[in-house]
């Protein structure tokens, strides 16, 4: 278990003079669970999409699984096994769920310049779709246009997504924002059946769900970690308190 | 489904029949009209692919339309008039011409994009127009029309409406193939969400380009067919407007639809015929329809008549 599957050192990211990620390191280890929080502007969000290839770094270093890839696009990310969900809900909103999930499969399986055989028809991207919308809940509504899903089953589409790319590690982008209590401790309830299984990097506001998923705790604070640690270590940690959990927990 | 390609069999059908119907009523006029408003449904189905599923706001399309016919053209002025040769050339030099295109404005998107086609395709309007040897901006006549070995005559107007109408329907299947395969799913996905496409691990960048060019090709075709048609050549195939015509014919008819854009090209040049016999400021009249279409038909035609619903949505298998 204390295999370091993502290991981030000194990454830097400035919007003109202000500093959104600062100096940021830390690790993942292989099957853990890592929340990242922090207040609003701490530089999560940015984080994230450094560690996806969707934004590049001034400075800095990332490595995942023992090969450095701070220098790689989003695309190749993916291919290596780095998947991530958006805060925002990104979905194909004009295409059923499960052409959402069946197209993250195919991306997965091998180029597509494959020109004549229907795709909604070939059962190796259809067949694992299905299984996977199952998995998240949402079996029942595969041939519903993803734009009329409700927001929460949105939300688990994009889960879908994200897991049907077969991911070495998970960036889940507050996954549970904008949800109703119910629908938010159905996710909860999801993400934890993965635990174990899935290497995660969770980035969240919901301190519940957060303390209930993580294994471990990074707070960022002003683009920097300030601690590092177990759930109660955290939630005991006087500067962390003083930042940011302190109008929280009280 | 079922009911869709009822109506679209019936339709095809019914061009199928226009020849004879044309011939009884000595009406050779009406042939000439619709196999016109054939070839620019090819155009306008090549344009959909990549305007439409793609997402690709091409303000340039006409260019490949004047490259397919310069390319027949300039071959029959040199005296080489095997058609197979020609519209190879054409249907290759149009592809050529959209890799080089496609290659620069893909990487742009937005206002850039539409820019970058209308500069490219102005260009070679502008060569059109400066190259003597090629009748200049007077353009040139078709010095023979193509010839396939004896095998199909254009210069018979039945026979050469049935080959068009054979192209129009391989190029209606070859697209409705096309848009439903892996690839067709990936420009379609990276037109819906592109971020959420490069998340999930697609590079859309060749695949677009590859559809580019495919649409090029396809319109390249339809150039060939138009100067056999006009049996005249001019630069002013490629003028900007000649791409707004186009752009229009596939919003009119029902962008990302499968057979919408033929609608669309139908509509157009049937507007335009009519009402120009009508009036001559017959512009007047078809910019307020346009309007009213585009505010009122956002699946166009096809959202009227077929009850077609735009994007990859619903299932079509």
């Amino acid at each position: 278990m204390a295999e370091t599957l993502l290991e981030v050192s000194q990454l830097r990211k400035s919007f003109g003079a202000l500093a959104a990620t600062d100096g940021v390191d830390f690790e993942v280890r292989a099957g853990e669970t890592h929340a990242i929080i922090g207040p609003n502007g701490a530089g999560k969000t940015t984080l994230i999409s450094q560690l996806s290839g969707m934004l590049r770094p001034d400075s800095g270093r990332i490595r995942f699984a023992g090969e450095d890839v701070t220098r790689l696009s989003a695309p190749a990310r993916s291919k290596k096994g780095l998947a991530r969900s958006f805060q925002i809900t990104s979905i194909y909103r004009d295409f059923s769920a499960l052409d959402n999930v069946a197209l993250a499969v195919q991306a997965h399986a091998g180029h597509s310049f494959r020109f004549w055989r229907p795709a909604r028809e070939e059962a190796a991207l259809r067949e694992p779709a299905r299984r996977i919308l199952e998995d998240v809940g949402l079996g029942a509504r595969a041939e519903v246009l993803a734009a009329n899903l409700a927001h929460g089953e949105q939300r688990q589409l994009e889960i879908a997504m994200v897991l049907a790319t077969r991911p070495r590690l998970l960036l889940l982008d507050e996954p549970v924002a904008g949800m109703g209590i119910e629908e938010s401790s159905r996710m909860v309830g999801f993400l934890s059946t993965l635990k174990g299984r899935q290497t995660i990097v969770l980035v969240e506001h919901d301190m519940d769900a957060v303390f209930s998923l993580a294994d471990r705790i990074s707070v960022l604070v002003y683009g920097r970690i300030i601690a590092t640690g177990a759930p109660e270590e955290i939630r005991a940690n006087p500067e962390v308190r003083a930042a940011y959990l302190g109008e929280e927990t009280a | 489904m079922g009911r869709r390609a009822l109506i679209l069999a019936i339709g095809l059908l019914l061009l199928a029949g226009v020849p004879p119907v044309a011939a009884l009523m000595n009406q050779p006029f009406y042939l000439d009209l619709i196999r016109r408003m054939m070839i620019f449904a090819i155009a306008a189905l090549s344009l959909n692919l990549i305007l439409g599923y793609g997402g690709m706001v091409s303000f340039g399309h006409a260019a490949y339309l004047g490259v397919g016919a310069y390319a027949v053209g300039v071959l029959a002025h040199h005296g080489v008039d095997s058609g197979w040769l020609q519209w190879a050339l054409a249907i290759a030099a149009s592809a050529l011409v959209a890799l080089m295109i496609g290659a620069i404005s893909i990487r742009t998107s937005g206002i850039y994009f539409i820019m970058i086609t209308l500069a490219f395709t102005q260009m070679l309007y502008y060569l059109g127009i400066s190259i003597e040897e090629y009748g200049g901006d007077d353009g040139m006549p078709l010095a023979t029309k193509s010839q396939f070995s004896g095998l199909v005559d254009l210069g018979n107007p039945t026979a050469f409406y049935y080959l068009v109408l054979g192209l129009l329907i391989a190029c209606l299947w070859f697209s409705h193939r096309l848009v439903n395969s892996r690839f067709g799913m990936v420009i379609r996905a990276s037109k819906s969400n592109d971020p959420r496409t490069r998340a999930i691990g697609f590079s859309p960048y060749l695949y677009r380009l590859a559809a580019f060019v495919i649409a090029g090709a396809m319109c390249g075709l339809a150039g060939a067919l138009l100067v056999n048609q006009t049996a005249y050549v001019t630069p002013e195939f490629m003028n900007w407007t000649r791409s707004g015509e186009l752009m229009f014919m596939v919003i009119m008819g029902g962008m990302a639809t499968p057979a919408g854009p033929v609608l669309g090209a139908f509509a157009l040049l049937l507007l335009e015929d009519v009402l120009s016999a009508m009036t001559q400021h017959w512009q007047i009249i078809l910019g307020p329809i346009l309007i009213l279409v585009v505010l009122f038909a956002r699946r166009g035609l096809a959202g009227l008549l077929l009850g077609e619903r735009e994007g990859g949505g619903g299932s079509h298998g």
